[in-house]
């Protein structure tokens, strides 16, 4: 290392590390510094490459710093500290260390200038998130984890695998943008490492199962960092990759569908950022520079109404412990601002003019239109009245209104939550509005200059048109989106049932193979291996033995015997010596005489 | 609580809040047609008057009835599902 530069993650992963010292009184002030002090240390990085380190053969890059991951570095820090507000009165200091080090991966993937160190924070964000889900303890939440980071991992060794090759290919480590108009089998492996994180179809079902389990503010962290840090890595490698346009666009529109089916409302949230990502997708398919910027802007944009959504169903969840829509309704009563918060997320997310999603979702559409790709524009604003129709409007209405009375206890639990969640909600409302009316905010943050101007009188026009219509085929047609209590299948079924596939092959054929094997193993050979033990046990009592006992029964006898003569007289015992020795000599005298 | 009571007293005036959404609508739909400048406008068919009142309406209708189809073609199934 040339020179120390100050890593913002490092600031995160030290700060985690000693939280358990921090003495109860302080814990709180404690929680709050440690992510302001990542922000204030994002806002002083000067563009540039730092954070050279050697480490054996190669050189790792933990510091390139330029606009765009200025941008998203920005983002994520700030979205630190409004997810550790939320979740400030959570005791346990557990979760909080899985969330700080789950959002410095985030941040280091970002800064990452080389290939081993993008997959090294990439794999700690997996390893430290789905903590966020175990965490809430419930018995669906280990096996949603599990697979969680099963998937993760699959997502992982692509990337590695494709990295490794295309590395050893090029000759370098650097992680730059590759050669999108002729791709290798290597460049494809990172590609789909990059999109299993953004949540591309066929790759996303790992998404809304984790997402619909994690704990009330897990899911708040969650939905800013995994698919966003992925979004960066597609715009910094991928940029203008044809694929990602149609990708994208199916994207957008497969959350809308999955979203009109669920019943849970933050599983709903979640497809709708399957939905808003595949408009980052489909703004790094395109391209150009407005795109990119559309695709920056949109995460930015995305990363607080989504926070802000997530936070209002969270404290939904938190107060009443309930999240399905047919087990919620009516809370306006008990729960007037987190209604007024969420709705606020809810308009941000559809873009409606004055609110943040009109500022950076338009972008994206206005460069396909550019490009002269019109179905991608009029897919993507069917997207967006799909967008406004969930979030926007069954969200707000069927949990604070609808005509659905919660049970009892549910009702008795209901009220607004602690004044931190109130507070982080409040913060990150605000923050929607404002990147919504002041739009150089944002734009002079965005990579490339903008020359793009979202306030003209047909693009509100458009977009109040199609968006307060959608609100009348709501009204209309209220009884069709009447939730139902159902789950959706979607394709996490694969590798759920077949999972459950493999138990039963463990358990049914295996087992009965097994069985077989034993028993045959006693049949042929065990049972008659006993037989001969038998035997050659009775052959050992009878024959052996007896001979064996006899000889030694003889030997005692006759050592009793000679017992007995023994008195211990030595005169005795001589005589009787010499007696014995002159017996054997006149014997044996007698004998040879004859 | 103020907001309770704000929402208390809309809900209460509930058709009248109907009514004067309708006129918004309306108005939005005549100032697009009068006003609103359509030179920068992607394709013809969006300078129709009304145009993309008609998408957002018939994209709503046809989200929620596609979506509702192709659950109901089996994708929605009881909750404990996965619980073998």
């Amino acid at each position: 290392m040339n020179s120390f530069w100050l890593h913002p993650s490092l600031i995160l992963i030290l700060g985690a590390l000693l939280l358990p010292l921090v003495p109860g009184k302080l814990k709180k002030a404690y929680l709050l510094l440690i992510p302001l002090l990542v922000f204030v240390r994002t806002l002083n990085l000067s563009a540039g490459v730092f954070g050279h380190v050697q480490f054996l053969d190669w050189g790792l890059i933990f510091g390139r710093v330029d606009k765009l991951s200025l941008v998203f570095g920005y983002i994520m820090s700030l979205m630190c500290i409004l997810g550790t507000l939320y979740g400030l009165h959570v005791k346990e200091n557990a979760q909080h260390i899985a969330a700080w080090i789950y959002v410095a991966g985030s941040i280091g993937a970002i800064y990452a200038g080389d290939y081993l160190t993008l997959f090294l924070f990439w794999e700690v964000m997996a390893f430290s998130s789905v903590f966020l889900v175990w965490f809430r303890r419930r018995p669906e939440s280990l096996s949603a984890g599990l697979r969680y980071l099963l998937v993760h991992v699959a997502g992982g060794l692509a990337l590695l695998a494709g990295m490794v090759i295309y590395c050893r290919t090029k000759g370098s480590w650097a992680f730059d943008a590759v050669d999108v108009h002729h791709p290798t089998a290597a460049i494809y492996l990172i590609l789909i490492g990059f999109m299993l994180n953004a949540a591309v179809p066929p790759l996303h079902a790992w998404l809304p199962d984790a997402y619909g389990e994690a704990t009330f503010n897990g899911s708040v962290f969650m939905c800013a960092f995994t698919t966003k840090t992925a979004v960066y890595a597609l715009c910094r490698g991928f940029a203008g990759m044809e694929i990602l346009v149609p990708l994208g666009v199916i994207m957008a529109l497969y959350g809308v569908v999955y979203a009109v089916l669920e019943n849970d409302c933050r599983r709903l949230l979640a497809y709708h950022i399957i939905s808003q990502v595949g408009y980052m997708v489909a703004g790094v398919g395109l391209g150009t520079a407005m795109a990119i910027n559309g695709a920056c802007a949109h995460a930015f944009a995305h990363i607080l109404y989504k926070g802000l959504l997530f936070m209002g169903c969270g404290a939904v969840l938190h107060m009443t412990g309930e999240s399905k829509f047919t087990e919620l309704g009516g809370l306006w009563k008990k729960m007037p601002w987190t209604f007024v918060f969420t709705l606020i997320g809810g308009l941000s997310i559809s873009a409606f003019p004055l609110f943040s999603g009109f500022v950076s979702k338009s972008m994206i559409v206005a460069a396909g239109f550019e490009e002269h790709k019109y179905w991608v524009g009029f897919l993507l604003l069917l997207a967006s009245a799909g967008t406004f129709l969930h979030t926007g409007l069954k969200v707000p209405y069927f949990i604070w209104f609808g005509k659905n009375q919660p049970k009892p206890e549910v009702w008795n639990r209901a009220a607004e939550p602690p004044v931190n969640m109130t507070v982080a909600m409040a913060i990150a409302s605000a923050l929607c509005i404002f990147i919504g009316c002041y739009t150089p905010y944002l734009y002079k943050m965005l990579p490339f200059p903008v020359d793009y101007q979202p306030y003209t009188a047909y693009h509100i026009s458009e977009t109040l048109q199609i968006l307060l219509f959608t609100g009348v085929g709501f009204f209309l047609l209220l009884t069709k989106l009447k939730p139902e209590p159902k789950i959706s299948l979607d394709l996490d079924w694969f590798y759920r049932m077949g999972g459950l596939a493999f138990l039963w092959l463990a358990r049914k054929p295996i087992q009965a193979t097994d069985t077989l094997v034993g028993e045959l193993y006693r049949r042929v050979g065990l049972i008659p291996l006993m037989k001969t033990a038998r035997l050659a046990a009775l052959f050992d009592n009878n024959a052996i033995d007896g001979l064996v006992d006899g000889l030694a029964q003889s030997v005692r006898g006759f050592g009793r015997r000679l017992r007995l003569a023994q008195r211990g007289q030595m005169q005795e015992n001589l005589a009787f010596a010499f007696a014995v020795a002159a017996l054997v000599i006149v014997a044996v005298v007698i004998y040879s005489s004859r | 609580m103020k907001l309770v009571q704000l929402i208390e007293f809309l809900r209460h005036r509930l058709k009248t809040v109907v009514r004067i959404c309708f006129g918004l609508l309306a108005l939005l739909i005549l100032l697009d047609a009068v006003l609103v400048d359509k030179e920068h406008a992607h394709t013809h068919l969006e300078r129709l008057p009304a145009f993309w009142s008609i998408f957002g309406f018939l994209g709503c209708v046809l989200i929620i009835i596609a979506s509702k189809w192709f659950g109901h073609a089996g994708i929605m199934t009881r909750e404990d599902y996965y619980d073998e």
